[in-house]
């Protein structure tokens, strides 16, 4: 069985409230931290830790906290980013639901190694059972005198505030975030400058996932250190995985980084296999804007050699042969399912959730979803498939905030790998809309390219 | 250190301050190397990096940290650092992504050039006609919305903007009360006021002159003449408004002032905000001192029926029967 650090103790009952979390040791970290270390020497042992950031670009986290600018007399804010709104992604929102103490417990650790006396947590407005649920926490932990002026005896002090947002995935964006909190439009800033120097209504700020900021509990309990002892290379510690689509078990899994992706696939531990006996066909790995992969290519590297759930290793082979780790929302697609049908939808959701300030992604995003909308319902033509990737390469990079990116890459990656299904479409237009194309060659073993020999000249 | 700093833009260097946006620092060289730029403006604080018609390639960082940067950036909130190197129009990436960013923009643009007031001294036609394609590839329908007056003397057309946000900073920055602003989201973004609440104070309708479409146009205006049948010319008046100091261009058909605009410069951007009594209410020529004609650029539209470039066309010379078209045309202009 392998180690969990987050989902320790989520089978007892009552870890929700505040008396069981501290029978199963909880608050340790807050006790330790305030009263024994410095808020540098807590920064050092996240650093140590090699924690990444959880939300998805996987940014060191110690680093981040250091890049925080102190000048004297400004105060300085700690923000956790609970707005999970991607595709395929449900981690932050079970996290939460079942431990929200987790969550109160790394807020008051980081926002003491940070200096910030005043924290929120943005939460995503749909998740009003979770604000709740956090709201009450907050209470209970008050009254336990974990929160408000002087803890723990120790003079320092920390408001810990929930703001629930107004349900866009937008906001989910560091900048477009601290717009919202601050009560305008949640339109990404444009960087720089970046929070870090001048973010909620112009202080210091960093901002950070529920995951990110639940990983430094553990770390201050057992060290960082041996915090790094967990996982594979510079992808330490535990994942929180979201597994959805056609699994035997879906739900979320905390894994250690560095398991091979077939094991959490098949074994009975995790996923359990695909449903109904069928065969996989693709994955998206971390959540819906990262490229989507053919199932042999998830199970192997394009040289034959087994991936692993990592960082580096679900991104070998870059975006040729790679994805993303992403938020860790793996969605599994059995021989049934439709690429063209899952890209439109997720062009869709992007098309949807636009914030509509610069204009590659506003008006690309709706033209690329009425493209994929035309070819999925059998009207489109072959010239279709190539405006598709020249309008998707038109988009990429070449926006304010990465929701650009995000939109590009999952209709990339479909075409680049499932270029035969969009075709499929285009030529059996009859029958694309009645049958499947089925698994076709996507779960065959990958062709090793026998190199050819440069001849002298 | 100095204050400034060395830019190298498209192989040509230049000094500029430091803390100047890669985009200034081109204007400060001027010509063909100046990018495009439709939200920018820089009389509004706060505003570009949204069309991303500007964008550039920062080929070295600076002196001290060489690298280039890993994408295109948005050349007017980028500034320079001592050393930068930076492609324009020398380079092709730049250039078909600006093509992309001008496609894009012109998918869900209803292309009613010929009878919208804006032509003539439309940014984004100057754009699609430099870098868009004579054909286009959207054939899906486009999005619409219905016009509205915002007032008595401004109409708003959403189907013709692009969404620059110049005329909320606008509003923002220049008048006391922020009437409007955007509603709602992604390509269904609109510019709205608050319940078609009529936009109401004394320097609105400067929000026409910062606008780089034909979203908002002048209902004073509104199908009078195209602009490239009006001559502009430069006159004042003392303004009783406090902030308005009544310099202004006028564009006249014929005897009439057709409608006032405040002064522009080269790059299309107004020289001071003018207030509404002298925009809307003063339009006849004995309200003003006119001081000279409006030096207007040979390469804009509006200087093919100019006094300055009044000179027939070499084809003209050749062809009898043009040079007599050619004379009728001027005899009825000059007709007054």
């Amino acid at each position: 069985m392998a180690r969990k650090l987050l989902l320790e103790h989520i089978n007892v009952p009552g870890i929700n409230t505040l008396a069981v979390y501290r029978e199963k040791g909880g608050y340790r970290a807050v006790e330790k931290a305030l009263k024994t270390l410095t808020p540098e020497e807590i920064v050092e042992e996240v650093k140590k830790s090699g924690l990444r950031g959880r939300g998805g670009a996987g940014f060191p986290t110690g680093m981040k906290w250091s890049f925080l600018a102190k000048p004297e007399g400004v105060p300085r804010y700690l923000v956790c980013n609970a707005d999970e709104s991607e595709p395929g992604t449900f981690k932050d929102r079970y996290l939460m639901t079942h431990i929200p103490h987790a969550l109160i417990e790394g807020m008051i650790v980081s926002s003491f190694a940070l200096g910030a006396n005043t924290s929120y947590i943005y939460v995503r407005g749909e998740m009003m059972p979770q604000i709740r649920i956090l709201e009450r926490a907050i209470e209970e932990a008050k009254a336990a005198g974990l929160l408000g002026k002087n803890i723990l005896g120790t003079g320092y002090d920390l408001e810990l505030y929930v703001q629930p947002g107004g349900g866009a995935y937008i906001c989910g964006e560091e900048t477009a975030l601290l717009e919202s909190l601050e009560g305008k439009r949640g339109n990404p800033r444009i960087k720089p400058p970046f929070p870090a120097i001048a973010g909620l209504y112009g202080c210091p700020t960093v901002v950070n996932n529920v995951e990110s900021i639940a990983a430094v509990v553990p770390i201050i309990n057992d060290g960082g250190d041996e915090y790094a002892k967990i996982g594979i290379g510079r992808s330490t510690g535990t994942k929180l995985i979201s597994a959805s689509g056609n699994l035997v078990k879906p739900g979320v899994y905390e894994i250690e980084l560095g398991l091979p992706v077939e094991e959490f696939i098949y074994s009975d531990e995790y996923c359990g296999g695909i449903a109904n006996g069928k065969r996989l066909k693709a994955t998206v790995a971390g959540g819906s804007s990262v490229p989507i992969l053919p199932a042999n290519l998830t199970l192997k590297y394009a040289n034959g050699e087994p991936r692993l759930m990592s960082y580096e290793s679900l991104s070998e082979g870059g975006f040729a042969t790679g994805t993303m780790l992403g938020s860790g929302g793996f969605i599994a697609f059995d021989e049934d399912q439709c690429i063209v049908r899952n890209t439109w939808n997720f062009s869709r959701f992007y098309h949807h959730e636009s914030c509509g300030q610069c204009s590659p992604c506003r008006e690309g995003t709706g033209w690329m979803e009425k493209i994929l909308h035309k070819i999925e319902h059998g009207h489109g033509s072959m010239e279709d498939i190539d405006l598709l990737w020249d309008v998707q390469r038109k988009i990429e990079g070449n926006t304010i905030c990465p929701l650009g990116d995000a939109a590009a890459w999952p209709v990339a990656s479909a075409i680049r790998h499932f270029r035969d299904e969009f075709e499929w479409h285009v030529k059996e237009p009859m029958k694309s809309q009645s049958t499947n194309y089925g698994l076709a060659n996507y779960a065959n073993p990958i062709e090793k390219k026998e190199e050819v020999k440069q001849e002298n000249l | 250190m100095s204050d400034l700093v060395k830019v190298t833009i498209d192989g040509i260097t230049v000094e500029v301050e430091n803390g100047t946006t890669i985009l200034n620092a081109a204007r400060q060289i001027g010509g063909d190397i100046v990018p495009p730029a439709m939200c920018y403006y820089s009389k509004l604080k706060g505003s570009g990096g949204k069309c991303r018609t500007c964008i550039v390639k920062v080929s070295k960082g600076s002196e001290k940290d060489p690298r280039p940067m890993p994408k295109l950036v948005a050349s007017c909130r980028t500034t320079v650092m001592d050393g930068m190197e930076v492609l324009n129009i020398t380079s092709p990436e730049v250039l078909e992504a600006r093509a992309g960013v001008v496609e894009i923009l012109l998918i869900n643009h209803p292309l009613d050039c010929p009878v919208c007031d804006q032509a003539g001294e439309c940014d984004l036609q100057n754009l699609g006609y430099e870098h868009g394609l004579q054909k286009t590839r959207y054939e899906f329908e486009r999005r619409t919305f219905d016009r509205i007056d915002i007032g008595d003397k401004i109409q708003l057309h959403m189907n013709r903007c692009i969404l620059c946000y110049r005329c909320v900073f606008t509003a923002d920055q220049i008048t006391n009360k922020r009437v409007h602003g955007i509603l709602n989201r992604g390509d269904h973004s609109e510019i709205s006021t608050y319940i078609q609440t009529a936009v109401d104070n004394d320097f609105s309708g400067n929000v026409i002159d910062v606008c780089p479409v034909g979203a908002l146009t002048d209902r004073t205006f509104r199908f009078k003449n195209r602009v490239w049948f009006t001559k502009p010319v430069d006159a004042h008046r003392n303004c009783s408004h406090e902030k308005c100091n009544g310099k202004v261009t006028l564009w006249y058909k014929g005897e009439d002032v057709l409608r006032v605009t405040a002064r522009k410069d080269q790059f299309g951007e107004v020289e001071e905000f003018i207030c509404n009594e002298c925009r809307f209410d003063k339009k006849k020529t004995s309200d003003w001192t006119l001081e000279h004609p409006t030096h207007i650029s040979d390469t804009s539209v509006i200087a093919s029926n100019h006094y300055e470039t009044f000179k027939p066309l070499p084809v003209i010379k050749e062809n009898l029967a043009l040079q007599e078209a050619n004379q009728r045309e001027l005899e009825k202009t000059f007709k007054i």
